[in-house]
């Protein structure tokens, strides 16, 4: 241990392996006893916990610059207006967009997908028209467009899944019709962790003029994106899974999309002029931030980019995968242990179940030994019902993890044996 | 907290074999509960004897507390009147909510459920059949009077 700080600087050092010790340094969350022993977080695709330079991003601006943001010509306004506006270049980089035009701040993915079926659904959709999703998508690109189904009489079809969690490409293609209207998929499964082919669904799209709305609250956090390249009309993720704050997220939109689309919200911010004769709207992305937004948020949400910009989102990806592949073995080593969601591309989430055992006893008794794992259905009920299971108990995998934190998620399985054996 | 006083060994039997699992046929009071959080289901049955619960069965999935819990009261609540079963919702609501729970009356096996109170997240999975027994009753209105 001694001689490590003087490895970790040299060249050699630099091409090494991720230092998954030294990024456990940055998140002082890790660094507690839970129930008496040192906390193995595996919950962070639920929610990922926050750096120290995301966590004094924050701190500095509610300590030096607050003020609210394209309002006033004080320093602190103009302060608090650049850092807000800088995010907002950093999401953009982030996702490769064209313009900061298309980045539009919402609170989360759901808002930003509610958004876009509000704001350019509601207007557009006749009825029997068609939205087209799949089968392993969180409730948030589900409801949304069930209640624009409902104002509008549009219809919601769902592309199947097979039984290791992969979609069916070809029987999505066999659902695009000339009722298509939208194809909204996830990037990554939340309960299965199964990556979809977005390159393919969206070279699907483009082919049979669609737009495609891509969840991406599960894909952020593992790997690269490019809005660009890869040809997306919509892409929403959430700050928080992301080694961000919470109440923060962004929708992504092409530019000739959004600025087709009406408001989704009226008041301050989002106006150019009002009269009682009328109003007229603000530019892109403005249009779509009505009312004083989360700042900090913004803020904290730049500074998580940038942390994971410097750990290299490949790198990350890479540590993650190894992480995955050890789990998957020594999970369902386990006796009685049954994955839930085995396809081939997958990122760091393992689902599964235990013979005899329902997930919320499973998920008492691994806390009860220090492990947080997440059970239930994941916000995915048609994923529970397609695999048979009421829930499941998810681990799940961020940049932080240690193969340490598997060895100890598989004793406390063998202790959840023990108490149910 | 030691996990056995959340797992005790009532609560395992009784999870591994529920008693009184099943459906009524012809029953006079029923009801489904539903645990969105964690996914349980229950369906409670019960025959009455005038004012009395005079059979009643559960059937559904749940966790082991929720499956144990549901077995427990079927068990504690046979051949009680509705005012009893009332008051022994409310002496089991108490041992699972209040933290220094002094029982003002002895509760026999429910006394197992005691350690939930220790894990917050718990008390729906254990509460869930009496809400739906509760519900059953309630549905089923007053009895009807056969004299």
């Amino acid at each position: 241990m001694n001689a490590a700080p003087a490895n970790r600087d040299s060249p050699i050092h630099a091409r090494a392996a991720f230092d998954v010790e030294r990024v456990r340094r940055d998140f002082p969350v890790l660094d507690q006893q839970v129930h008496g022993r040192p906390l193995v977080y595996l919950d962070s695709a639920a929610s990922s916990q926050r750096p120290r330079p995301v966590l004094d991003a924050m701190a500095h601006y509610e300590t030096h610059d607050h003020a609210n943001v394209h309002r006033g010509v004080h320093l602190l306004s103009q302060r608090a207006t650049e850092a807000f506006e800088g995010a907002r270049e950093r999401v953009r980089r982030f996702l490769n967009a064209a313009s900061t035009r298309e980045i539009v701040f919402v609170r989360g993915t759901t808002e930003a997908i509610n958004l876009v079926a509000q704001a350019w659904g509601r207007p557009r959709l006749a009825p029997g028209d068609e939205i087209l999703i799949t089968w392993l998508e969180h409730h948030a690109n589900i409801v949304p467009w069930q209640l624009l189904a409902g104002q509008t009489g549009a219809v919601v079809k769902v592309a199947p899944i097979d039984d290791r969690g992969e979609l069916d490409l070809d029987a999505l293609e066999r659902l695009i019709g000339p009722k298509t209207r939208l194809i909204a998929v996830a990037h990554v499964s939340n309960a299965l962790g199964t990556v979809l082919p977005i390159g393919r669904i969206a070279a699907l799209a483009r082919a049979h003029g669609v737009p495609l709305l891509v969840d991406g609250a599960q894909g952020v956090p593992h790997g690269r994106i490019d809005v660009r390249a890869l040809g997306i009309d919509f892409y929403a993720f959430s700050g928080h899974k992301v080694y961000g704050p919470t109440g923060i997220g962004v929708l992504y939109g092409r530019e000739a999309l959004l600025a087709d689309m009406p408001p989704w919200q009226g008041g301050g911010d989002m106006i150019r002029t009002v009269s009682f004769a009328g109003s007229t709207w603000n530019e892109l992305p403005w249009k779509f931030e009505a009312g004083t937004p989360n700042i900090v948020g913004a803020i904290g949400l730049g500074a998580a980019l940038d942390y994971l910009e410097r750990l290299g989102v490949e790198a990350v990806a890479a540590h993650e995968q190894q992480l995955l592949a050890l789990a998957t073995r020594a999970v369902s080593a386990v006796p009685g242990v049954r994955l839930i969601g085995t396809a081939a591309h997958k990122a760091a989430v393992l689902s599964f179940v235990m013979e005899g055992t329902h997930p919320h006893d499973i998920g008492t008794i691994v806390d009860m030994e220090g492990v947080a794992i997440r059970t239930g259905h994941h916000c995915a009920m048609p994923v529970m019902e397609r695999f048979g299971v009421p829930a499941t108990a998810r681990a799940s995998f961020a940049c932080y993890n240690h193969p340490h934190d598997i060895e100890r998620l598989v004793a406390a399985l063998h202790k959840v044996r023990e108490v149910f054996g | 907290m030691d996990l056995r006083d959340l797992y005790r060994d009532v609560i395992l039997d009784h999870n591994r074999q529920p008693r009184n699992f099943g459906r009524l046929d012809a029953a006079d009071a029923e009801a489904d509960g539903h645990n969105p959080l964690c996914g349980d289901r229950l369906h409670i049955s019960m025959r009455m004897d005038g004012d009395r619960i005079g059979d009643v069965r559960f059937e559904g999935q749940g966790c082991a507390i929720s499956v144990a819990s549901a077995s427990l009261m079927t068990e504690a609540i046979r051949g009680r009147t509705r005012a009893e079963f009332e008051a022994l919702f409310s002496a089991v609501h108490a041992l699972l909510t209040e933290h220094d729970h002094v029982p003002g009356r002895d509760l026999g096996k429910l006394a197992a459920l005691g350690g939930v109170r220790e894990y917050p997240a718990r008390v729906k999975c254990a509460s869930l059949c009496w809400h739906t027994a509760h519900a059953a009753l309630e549905r089923a209105g007053a009895p009807v009077s056969t004299e």
